[in-house]
C-alpha cells in the first residue's frame, strides 16, 4: 500500500516538478506510515529519486510511450498503481499531468484534487488545500474515494531532500492503441517554459510594440527566466499565445515574477497570484499592479529595464 | 454532426470572491454569472461548424434553475437546443458522470468542453467525460477541424504546440485560441427572441456521489505594502531580490 508518484521527464532527464512531487509523496507516505514508489517512463533514475525520498522505482521503458500521450501514460500509471495497491497517486500540475490525471481518475475510480499546494492537512478524512477561483481563494477539499489522486501545484511544496536508496524494477504495462496520432510538434526547445521556470519576466502593452521585446528577452536571459506577456499583447500578435498569462491564459507559480508595463487587471493578477515574489515596473504609480506587488519601480520601462539588465549582469559576474 | 457543448455557469472574471455560512459556501451576492470563458471559445467554434459544415449544436449544463439564463444566452448565440441536468453541481467527477450520461443518451460525435472552469479550476470534466464514454480526448485545444469522422486538433503544450489527428467520437478541452477573440458573439435581439422558442430540456440526474467535497474556503492573507525602489537606485532592487526575497 505505498504512495505512488508519477515522475515526469523529458529526453531522459527528470523535470524539476518530478523531484517536487517525489518530495511531496514522501511527506504523504510519512503521514500514512508507508513507502513511496515512483513510476518513471523511459528514464532510469533510481539514484536521483532516492535523494527525494523514493523507496522503489518502477521503470517503464516502452517505445509506444516515446512521446507523451495522455491515454497510454494514464494506462501505464494505472497499472502501476494497481500493482502497488496504491491508495494515493501523486502527479504534478504540468499540462501533461493535468491532461492524463482525469483519465487516470476514471480508470482508478479515484477522486482527484488538482492545484494542491500543501501536504494533506489530515489523512482521515483525506483533506487537502488547493487553489480555486483562479488563485483568488483556497479550497479545503476532502477526497472521499478509496483511491485518491493529488495534482501538486508547481513550486508550492518545494524540493525536500530525503536521502535514501531507491530500489529499481522494470515494469511492463500493457498499452493499447491511444487513438491519437501526433502529426507535428512546434516547440522552441532552447527556451525555459513558463511552467518550469523559477523566474518569469513578463511584459504588457506598455512596451508599445513587438520590436521592443529584445530587452525583455535579454532580461530573461540574464536571469535564466521564461518570458511571458499580458493578454492584449498576445491578442495583438506581438507574442505567441503560449506566453499569455492570466485567468484565460497560463497560470504562473514561479518564485519571482517581473511585470513590465502591465497594468495589473484582475484577470491578469488571477494568473500570477501564486507566484511568490512580484516586481512591478510601471510609469503609472497608480497602476493596480503595485497593490499586488512586493517590490515596485515607478519608471519608464525603456530606461529601467536596460539599466536593470546591466546591474544584474554585474551582480551575476560577482557570484 | 451532433455536437454537445458543455457550459459551465461561473462568476464573471471581475467578480470579487467572498464566502458565506462560515466560509463554507461561495457567496453569490452581487455576482454576475457568465458562460465560462473557455467554454465560450468552444461554443463559438461549434457555431462555426454549424454554419460552415452543418452541425446540430446542443448545450448542456449540470445545475439548478439559476443556471438557465446562462443556457438561454448560449441559445441566443446560436445553439439549437439546451439541456439542464437538474442537480446542483458539486465536484468535477460527479458533474462529468452526469454529462457522460447525456453524451451516451444523445450519441454525440463531438463534445466540446472548456479546459477548466474559472471558479473551481478542477480541470477534470472534459477528460473524465472522455474516460467515461471511451471517446478520444485532446486537452488544451487551440485549433480543431473535422472532416467526416476524422479530426485534426492543435493543442498547446509547454513552450509550443502540437498537431494531432484522431477520430470521432471525440471530446476536447478547449481554450482561448480555438477561435479568434474577435469572433466571440454577443447575443443580438433576434437571437434572444429566437432563444425563447428553442427547447430547453430539463433531465433528471443519475445517481453519482461526489468523490470530493468542499469543506471550507479561505482567502489569501492580505498583502503587505509594496516596497518602492527609485528608478535611479536599481542596485537596491538587486540587493533586495538577493538578500531579502532570496529569489536571485
Ligand atoms: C473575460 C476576460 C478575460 C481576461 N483574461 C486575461 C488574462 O488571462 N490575462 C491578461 O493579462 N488579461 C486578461 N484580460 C484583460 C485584462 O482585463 C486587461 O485588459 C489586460 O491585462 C491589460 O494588459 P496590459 O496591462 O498589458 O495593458 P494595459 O492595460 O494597456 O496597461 C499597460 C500598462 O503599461 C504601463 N506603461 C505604459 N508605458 C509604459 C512604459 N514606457 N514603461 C512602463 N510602463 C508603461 C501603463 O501605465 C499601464 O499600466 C481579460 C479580460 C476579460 C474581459
Amino acid at each position: 500500500m505505498s504512495v505512488l508518484v508519477y515522475t515526469e521527464s523529458e529526453q531522459g532527464t527528470f523535470k524539476k516538478a518530478a523531484l517536487e512531487v517525489a518530495s511531496y509523496a514522501k511527506a504523504v507516505a510519512n503521514q500514512l506510515g508507508t513507502t513511496v514508489t515512483a513510476v518513471t517512463i523511459n528514464v532510469d533514475g533510481a539514484s536521483e529519486l532516492g535523494n527525494y525520498g523514493v523507496d522503489k522505482v518502477l521503470n517503464v521503458s516502452n517505445p509506444q510511450l516515446q512521446s507523451f500521450n495522455a491515454n497510454s501514460y494514464a494506462e501505464a500509471i494505472k497499472q502501476a498503481a494497481e500493482k502497488e495497491a496504491a491508495k494515493v497517486v501523486i502527479v504534478s500540475s504540468s499540462a501533461d499531468s493535468k491532461y492524463l490525471a482525469p483519465l487516470l481518475a476514471v480508470g482508478l475510480n479515484a477522486g482527484y484534487a488538482s492545484n494542491v499546494i500543501e501536504a494533506p492537512t489530515s489523512t482521515s478524512p483525506f483533506t487537502v488545500k488547493r487553489t480555486a477561483f483562479t488563485n483568488k481563494a483556497f479550497e479545503i477539499s476532502q477526497i472521499n474515494t478509496d483511491v485518491k489522486i493529488i495534482g501538486v501545484s508547481n513550486n508550492s511544496f518545494g524540493l525536500v531532500e530525503n536521502s535514501g536508496n531507491a530500489s529499481s524494477e522494470d515494469f511492463s504495462p500493457s498499452i493499447s492503441d491511444s487513438g491519437i496520432k501526433v502529426e507535428s510538434i512546434d516547440k522552441a526547445t532552447d527556451k525555459v517554459t513558463i511552467a518550469d521556470a523559477d523566474i518569469v519576466v513578463s511584459a504588457g502593452r506598455g512596451l508599445k510594440g513587438p520590436e521592443n521585446w529584445g530587452m525583455v528577452e535579454e532580461l530573461a536571459d540574464v536571469l535564466g527566466a521564461a518570458t511571458a506577456c499580458s493578454k492584449p499583447v498576445s491578442d495583438l500578435g506581438w507574442r505567441p499565445h503560449s506566453e499569455h498569462v492570466g485567468q484565460t491564459g497560463k497560470p504562473v507559480a514561479s518564485n519571482l515574477y517581473i511585470a513590465i508595463g502591465i497594468s495589473g487587471a484582475i484577470q491578469h493578477l488571477a494568473g500570477i497570484n501564486a507566484s511568490k515574489v512580484k516586481v512591478v515596473i510601471n510609469t503609472d504609480a497608480e497602476a493596480p499592479f503595485f497593490k499586488a506587488a512586493d517590490y515596485g519601480v515607478v519608471g519608464d520601462a525603456f530606461e529601467v529595464v536596460p539599466q536593470l539588465i546591466e546591474k544584474l549582469k554585474a551582480f551575476k559576474a560577482q557570484q | 454532426m451532433k455536437i454537445l457543448v458543455c457550459i459551465s455557469h461561473v462568476p464573471d472574471t471581475t467578480s470579487k470572491i467572498n464566502f458565506s455560512e462560515g466560509d463554507t459556501k461561495f457567496d453569490t451576492n452581487g455576482v454576475q454569472f457568465v458562460i465560462n470563458p473557455n467554454d465560450e471559445f468552444g461554443l463559438t467554434r461549434a457555431m462555426w461548424f454549424k454554419e460552415k459544415q452543418g452541425a446540430h449544436v446542443t448545450v448542456v449544463n449540470v445545475g439548478s434553475t439559476e443556471t438557465e439564463p446562462t443556457l438561454r444566452k448560449a441559445l441566443a448565440i446560436g445553439a439549437d437546443a439546451a439541456i439542464r441536468v437538474n442537480t446542483a453541481a458539486s465536484d468535477g467527477f460527479s458533474v462529468a458522470k452526469q454529462l457522460a450520461n447525456v453524451v451516451k443518451d444523445g450519441a454525440y460525435d463531438l463534445v466540446i468542453a472548456g479546459r477548466e472552469s474559472i471558479d473551481y479550476n478542477g480541470g477534470m470534466v472534459p477528460g473524465m467525460i472522455a474516460g467515461l464514454t471511451n471517446a478520444n480526448f485532446v486537452n488544451n485545444c487551440i485549433g480543431l477541424e473535422v472532416d467526416g469522422t476524422s479530426a485534426q486538433v492543435v493543442r498547446e503544450i509547454d513552450g509550443g504546440k502540437e498537431t494531432v489527428s484522431t477520430a470521432l467520437p471525440l471530446v476536447i478541452g478547449g481554450q482561448k485560441g480555438l477561435v479568434e477573440e474577435s469572433d466571440l458573439r454577443i447575443p443580438n435581439m433576434r437571437g434572444i427572441m429566437m432563444a425563447r422558442q428553442k427547447p430547453l430540456t430539463v433531465v433528471d440526474p443519475i445517481d453519482a456521489n461526489a468523490e470530493t467535497t468542499s469543506v471550507k474556503f479561505e482567502k489569501p492573507a492580505p498583502k503587505g505594502a509594496v516596497k518602492l525602489v527609485s528608478a535611479d537606485n536599481l542596485d537596491e532592487l538587486v540587493n533586495l531580490l538577493h538578500n531579502e526575497a532570496k529569489v536571485i
